[in-house]
Parts: structure tokens; sequence; C-alpha cells
């Protein structure tokens, strides 16, 4: 007990130096917390995927459209229980600043495939009888401040023209990872539309959704989509939901790793700044350490002591930190808008930080041990420090 | 008489250990706050060298890329037509009507595919982009499925070398050369004959049309016919700004992330110079006493200290953009939000860059070393002799 007594006793000895420590710790694990999270909402659209969904797209990019009667082939390929397709639509609303994904959706037959999307019975009936209407996501709800029956004006950048949409309905996701930044309206009304302005770039869709039946087949139903429409004008690619959102991920993969080494940067300068508080503390009290040696403590006791003392700053110094990053992450989520899909501080989160604090303390605490422990008696009683 | 700069000198190096460490901290935070300042300087450059200011881009009205534009053959000529239109030495127009889109192929040494931009250029695309130049090889032969492809181009992807083969489009394209386009964003495409892309991508229309002015003055009248012409519905904007507003978004993120680290990484680094130079305040007490006894002002004894902290961080200012100066060597490719397609850029250090960052490094071991120099200066002689 009088060893606990001790540690936090010397902890308090230099209150303003441990009161820089503790508010530098706080900083980094703070900016830690946070950068990994930035990093885990990148990653947000791969993990809300779900296994039993393909995506099929042209082989040559996403740029290059799919004939629609491709549909009806994928829905014959065994294993295959629903297909459905969607366009991406890049609208500008008001500003190009305002941005958020839409998407020209086969609305029954996608909503089906999307479970996860829970939108109210009545709602989605008036979403489905009205071709002009649109279903958003919570999220993108509350940034416009959108209710049902409000009128959303687009600017078609991909689609020309001034497109306007009903709310219909509003759906929250079913788990707090599911992305409610969405928008999306009929295809049909957008397929009807082409029709008349841009006759070639009718009944094309930029990707289909198939449902299948066994996950496990994933492969092999890919292939078998693949093949079917092999050598002809639209190759396709099959991948399953996750490696297509995870090929997003990985074209800006530079800025990923970029900020990843960053966030661990942080931990490796406030190792330093803490290292360097443990060094200076060690070596003002020498003399102390030489003393208690005099006194028959062996060296483990010392060592206690001093990993004791920084250990304690480093994880009141993380936990302030931890706690601080909940309503700061909440903060700049909501800055951030529909540019991240889902922003959330998750559990794996909290635990690297912890971790991450008990390094640093762990680590400042190495060096000053070694040479506390090292200390010659005579050397260190003549230490005036 | 000051107290010699050789003091707060020699103080730094009598505590080996604490100057390492906290110039370590310091010379991190001025390495990321100069990385990430290169960077955006880098992206900055290829953007500067991709465009040029006397040349236009005409584009579908509100498309905000080539990839999403359309504009019709019997479109192309009446923009082309128009006399504000230069003309080569051989009295065509300086006109490149070209087919834009984007292709995914895997990066070398990895399976996942990014996009690359295919650009069909008609003959004169060449004239109108003096800063590209062959590096290797020889131009595409128009009727052929031949393309040239970028340096950067060539450096990451498979078969994307002179003799090699890349697949798209249904064809073979054989490469016939390599283009060095000065580290602009054509670095990072592939040019072909654009009859025979539009062919093989069954692509009826161009994407843009690229003009040269006769002068650059003119680009007000131009844009103003064309954009007012009843039978075109297209967008013109000067080539140098078309290419700084495709990755103005690319670019505000890096800045953006730049200046909040660098001042979450400044907070952290001060700190950690102010706790140096608590301490070594604290543990020269009766020194402090000493001078001041001898006859050294109080002033003396702050700008003494302050001076010590301000070596702090000029060291680290140095170390850290030594290190920051390597990176030179490396150049990093990102997808282009906007363009959705991939730019490679390198990190560009310059004067301004330097300046700042060493102007960084002093202001960290300024704030860091004023509150303790005060404390310093302000000791009481007696006190201060007394404390030992």
């Amino acid at each position: 007990m009088y060893l606990l007594k001790l540690v936090f006793r010397n902890a308090l000895r230099h209150k303003l130096r441990t009161g820089l420590t503790l508010l530098g710790i706080v900083v980094a694990i703070l900016a830690f917390g946070l950068l990994r999270t930035v990093v885990n909402a990148w990653y947000a659209g791969a993990e809300s995927t779900s296994a039993a969904r393909l995506i099929t797209r042209n082989a040559i990019s996403l740029v290059f459209q799919l004939p629609l009667t491709y549909q009806e082939k994928i829905r014959k390929i065994p294993g295959v229980a629903g297909v459905s397709h969607a366009n991406w639509f890049g609208g500008v609303y008001i500003s190009a600043k305002n941005f958020f994904p839409q998407f020209a959706i086969e609305a029954s037959s996608y909503l089906d495939l999307y479970p996860e999307y829970i939108l109210p019975d009545e709602e989605r009936k008036a979403f489905l009888l009205d071709r002009k209407g649109a279903i958003i996501g919570k999220k993108l709800a509350d940034q416009f401040g959108w209710k049902v029956g409000d009128v959303v004006p687009l600017r078609g950048t991909i689609f020309p023209g001034n497109w306007s949409f009903t709310i219909r309905g509003i759906y929250h996701g079913a788990e707090q990872k599911t992305d409610t930044s969405q928008f999306f309206f009929h295809w049909y009304y957008l397929n009807e539309t082409l029709k008349r302005t841009i006759p070639r770039r009718a009944n094309y869709v930029g990707v289909y959704i198939v449902g299948i039946t066994h996950p496990e087949h994933a492969a092999e139903v890919s292939q078998e989509i693949d093949n079917t429409f092999k050598n002809s004008l639209a190759e396709t690619l099959t991948e399953t939901e996750k490696a297509f959102q995870l090929s997003f991920v990985e074209m800006t993969e530079a800025i990923l790793v970029a900020i990843q080494i960053v966030s661990f940067v942080i931990i490796v300068i406030i190792m330093a700044v803490m290292a360097n508080t443990m060094a200076m503390t060690a070596r003002e009290r020498a003399a102390e350490y030489a003393t208690l040696k005099a006194l028959g403590f062996a060296p483990p006791f010392l060592a206690k002591l001093i990993f004791g003392e920084s250990l304690a700053i480093a994880v009141l110094g993380g936990a302030v930190g931890i706690a601080c990053t909940f309503p700061v992450a909440n903060a700049f989520g909501n800055a951030m808008g529909a540019l991240f899909k889902v922003f959330y501080v998750s559990w794996q989160t909290v635990a690297t930080q912890l971790a991450a604090a008990l390094l640093v303390g762990a680590i400042a605490a190495i060096l000053p041990t070694w040479r506390a422990s090292r200390v010659k008696i005579a050397d260190g009683l003549r230490n005036i420090g | 008489m000051p107290i010699p700069y050789s003091y707060s000198l020699r103080n730094l190096w009598t505590r080996k250990l604490t100057t390492a460490l906290t110039v370590a901290g310091m010379a991190l935070v001025v390495f990321v706050f100069a990385t990430v300042m290169m960077l955006a300087e880098g992206l900055k450059v290829t953007l500067v060298q991709t465009g040029s200011y006397d040349n236009a881009v005409v584009i579908r009205r509100s498309s905000q890329t080539e990839v999403q534009s359309g504009v019709e053959r019997a479109h192309a000529a009446i923009i082309e037509a128009r006399p504000e239109v230069a003309f080569g030495e051989n009295g065509e127009r300086l006109a490149s009507k070209e087919m834009v889109v984007l292709v995914a192929m895997p990066k070398r040494g990895s399976d996942s595919p990014v996009n690359v931009i295919v650009r069909g250029v008609s003959q004169t695309g060449l004239k109108l982009r003096p800063q590209v130049k062959l590096a290797a090889g020889r131009m595409f032969r128009p009727g052929a499925s031949e393309i040239v492809v970028g340096k950067s181009i060539a450096e990451r992807f498979n078969g994307a070398q002179i003799g090699g083969t890349l697949r798209f489009g249904l064809r073979d394209w054989t490469v016939a050369g390599v283009m060095d386009a000065g580290n602009s964003g054509f670095d990072s495409e592939i040019w072909g004959d654009v009859e025979q892309l539009m062919q093989a991508f069954r692509r009826p229309v161009f994407s843009s049309v690229i003009v040269k002015l006769n002068d650059p003055e003119n680009f007000a009248s131009f844009k103003q016919a064309v954009e007012s012409d009843p039978r075109l519905t297209v967008d013109a904007k000067r080539e140098s700004i078309f290419y700084a507003e495709q990755s103005e978004m690319l670019s505000r993120f890096i800045s953006i992330l730049g200046i909040v680290l660098s001042v979450i990484f400044a907070i952290g680094a001060t700190i950690g110079a102010m706790i140096t130079m608590y301490t070594s305040v604290a543990n020269r007490t009766t020194e402090i006493g000493t001078l001041r006894a001898l006859g050294f002002r109080r002033q003396n004894i702050l700008r003494a200290f302050l001076l010590e902290s301000l070596f702090l961080g000029i060291i680290g200012g140095i170390v850290g953009l030594g290190f920051a100066s390597l990176m030179q060597f490396l150049s990093i490719s990102t997808m282009n939000w906007q363009t959705f397609a991939e730019l490679a850029f390198s990190f560009k250090l310059n004067a301004a860059i330097v300046f700042k960052s060493l102007l960084f490094a002093l202001i960290m071991g300024f704030a860091g070393g004023f509150l303790p120099a005060a404390r310093a200066a302000r000791m009481n002689i007696v006190d201060a002799l007394r404390a030992a």
C-alpha cells in the first residue's frame, strides 16, 4: 500500500511538470483516437457490407455502364437469389460543397436486397408509388433538415439537366455502422428522362447488385456471371460487395497510409515528452534512490517506484484523453457531414488508445529505471541534482 | 554586458538525453509540418504544369470533369471554327478533339485495380501541350492500335513498357513510347489516337475540345461566344483553371489535414520544450542567483534562457527539415476524388517551405521557453542563492 502512496506522492511533487505532461498525453491520445476513427470511417463502406451480395460492374471501369438486358441473364444463373441495379447519379445540390451520394435504384428489388435500411411500411409504399419520389438516410436528413414531403432540386453532372425529387421516406440503419447518408430515387424516372433527352444512353445501368443464396459460393457465382458475358461488348467484373467497397478504399491508400503513420508519430512524440519528464525526474532524485538503496531497498523496488509513477501519469492522461475523444469525435463527425458515411469511436479504438498510453508510460520508465538501478550508492549520495 | 551565447549552448550539451528527446520531438513536428507542405506544393506544381494559360477546355455544360462530359462531333466542329482559335504552321486549327475514359488496371505488385485516364488525342494534341515530350520510343501512329504512356504509368503498371501491350476495349494496345510530361498530370495518363479509341470504346461523342487561343486575352470573347451559341450546351474554361479546380478537393484536404496535425503536434512539442526549460530553470536556481549577484540584469537572464529554448527549436527544425528533404526522392500516387482517377505527384521543397518550417520551429521554441525564462528572470537574488 505504501508503495502506491509513494508513487502518487512522487507524481505530485512537481505539479507543474506533471500537469504539463498530463496535458501532452491527453492531447496525444485524443489526436490518436481521432485519427484512428477517421481511418475507420474510411473503411466504413466495407465494414457495413453483406457477404450475401455481389456487385457486377463493367470490367473496363465504373465509368462504363452495362446494358439493362443483363439483368435477366444474371437472374438465371444458379445460386442467384435476386438482382437489382443502381446508377451513380452524381448530382449537385445547390453547390458542389454539399456533396452526398445519390443513386438511381430499381426500388423494390433494391430495398429487398438491403434489409438493413429500415423504412416504415407506409413510407416505402409512398416511395414506390411516386415515380419522382426519393428516400434518404437519417444522417442526410439531419444534415440538411429535410422532412418527408420536401422537394430536393439536383443539378445533373453525369446526366444533364435539372432534376427534382420529393422525399417520400427517411430510412434508419439497422446498425450503427449502416450508411445513412445516401439518397435513393427511381431508376425508371432517370431512364424515362434519358429516353427523351439522350436516347443512346437509356437502358444502361451502372452496377448490378446480385443477392446470392449461399454466401460461401460467392466465388463460383461471380465467375459464372463473368463467364456469361465474356467477349461481349460489355465484359463484367463481379466481386463481393466488400471487395467492391475496398477497391475504393485502396484507391486512396496513400492518404490512408499517411494518416496511419502520422497517428503513430503522435505517439512517438508524446513518448519523447514523457521519457524526458521521467529522465529529469530520475536525475533529480538520484540522491533519493541512493538513500533508498543504502536503506536496503533492492533495485526491483526502485523499478516499481519509477514504473508506477510513469504508468500512473500515462494512464491518467490516457483516460482523460479517451473520455474527451467521444465528444470531440462527435463534433468532428457533424462538421464533416456526409464526407464520412459513418463516424463513431469503436471499442477497438478505445482499446488501442489505452494500449498506447500504457506503452508510453512503460517505455518512458525504462531508461530512468536502468540508470537508477545502476547508480552507485556513494555517487548517488554525492549527487546534488 | 549580456550573458555569452555559449552559456546557453553549453547548458543544452550538459543535459544530452533531455536535449536529445526534446529536439527529437520538435524535429518530428517540423518533419510532419514540412512534409505536408511539400506534398501540397508538389500537387500544386503538378497542376500548374498540366494546364496552360493560353489553352481553353470546352466540356458539356455542368459536367465537372472530362470523363462526365460529352461533346458531339458537329458541336466540336463549331467550336473548332471559332475565330479566336489559333492556326498552326500548316494552316490547321490548333484544336484537339479528345475522348477521355477511365480504365481500371492493377498496379504493379498489387492486385487492386486503380483507375487510369486513357486520353484519345487528335494530331494537334501534342502541339497544344509543349510540356509533353517523348522520353523514349516514338509517338503512336494514327490509325493503329498504339498508345504512348506517361512516365508514372510506365513505372507503376505491368505491361506499360515500350513494346508491351495493355488490353482494354476488346483490343491489345502496343506501347509505342513513353512520354515525359515534365511532372504534370499527363505523366499519369495514357494517350492514343482518338478515332481508334472511340471505336474501341463504342463512344460516338468526344469528351472535350481543347483549343489554343490566338491571343490569351481573347478567352473572354471565346467563352462568351461558345456559351451563348444556341446550338451548343457547353462550358469553356481556361486550361490552367480547369486543372486547378479538378484537384481543389484533394489539395484542400491535404492542407486541412496538415494544419490540424501541425497544431496538435505543436502543442505536444511545445509542452515538451516547456517541461525541459522549467526543469532547466529549477535545477539552476543557485546559478541564476549567482549570475544576478555578479551583476547580470533580469533581462539578461530572460534572454539567456529564451535563447536556450530557441536553440532547441532551431536544432529540431534543422533536423526535421533534413529528414523532410529526403522525402523529395519519393513520389506518391493516389486517387483524385474529383476525376476519380490516379494522379502521381511528388514532394517539393522550396525556400518558402524552409523558411516557414524554421519559423515554426522557432515559434515552438519561443512558446515553450518564454514562461520558464520569465520565471528565471523574476527570481529574487537572495532566495535564489539560498535555494541550494
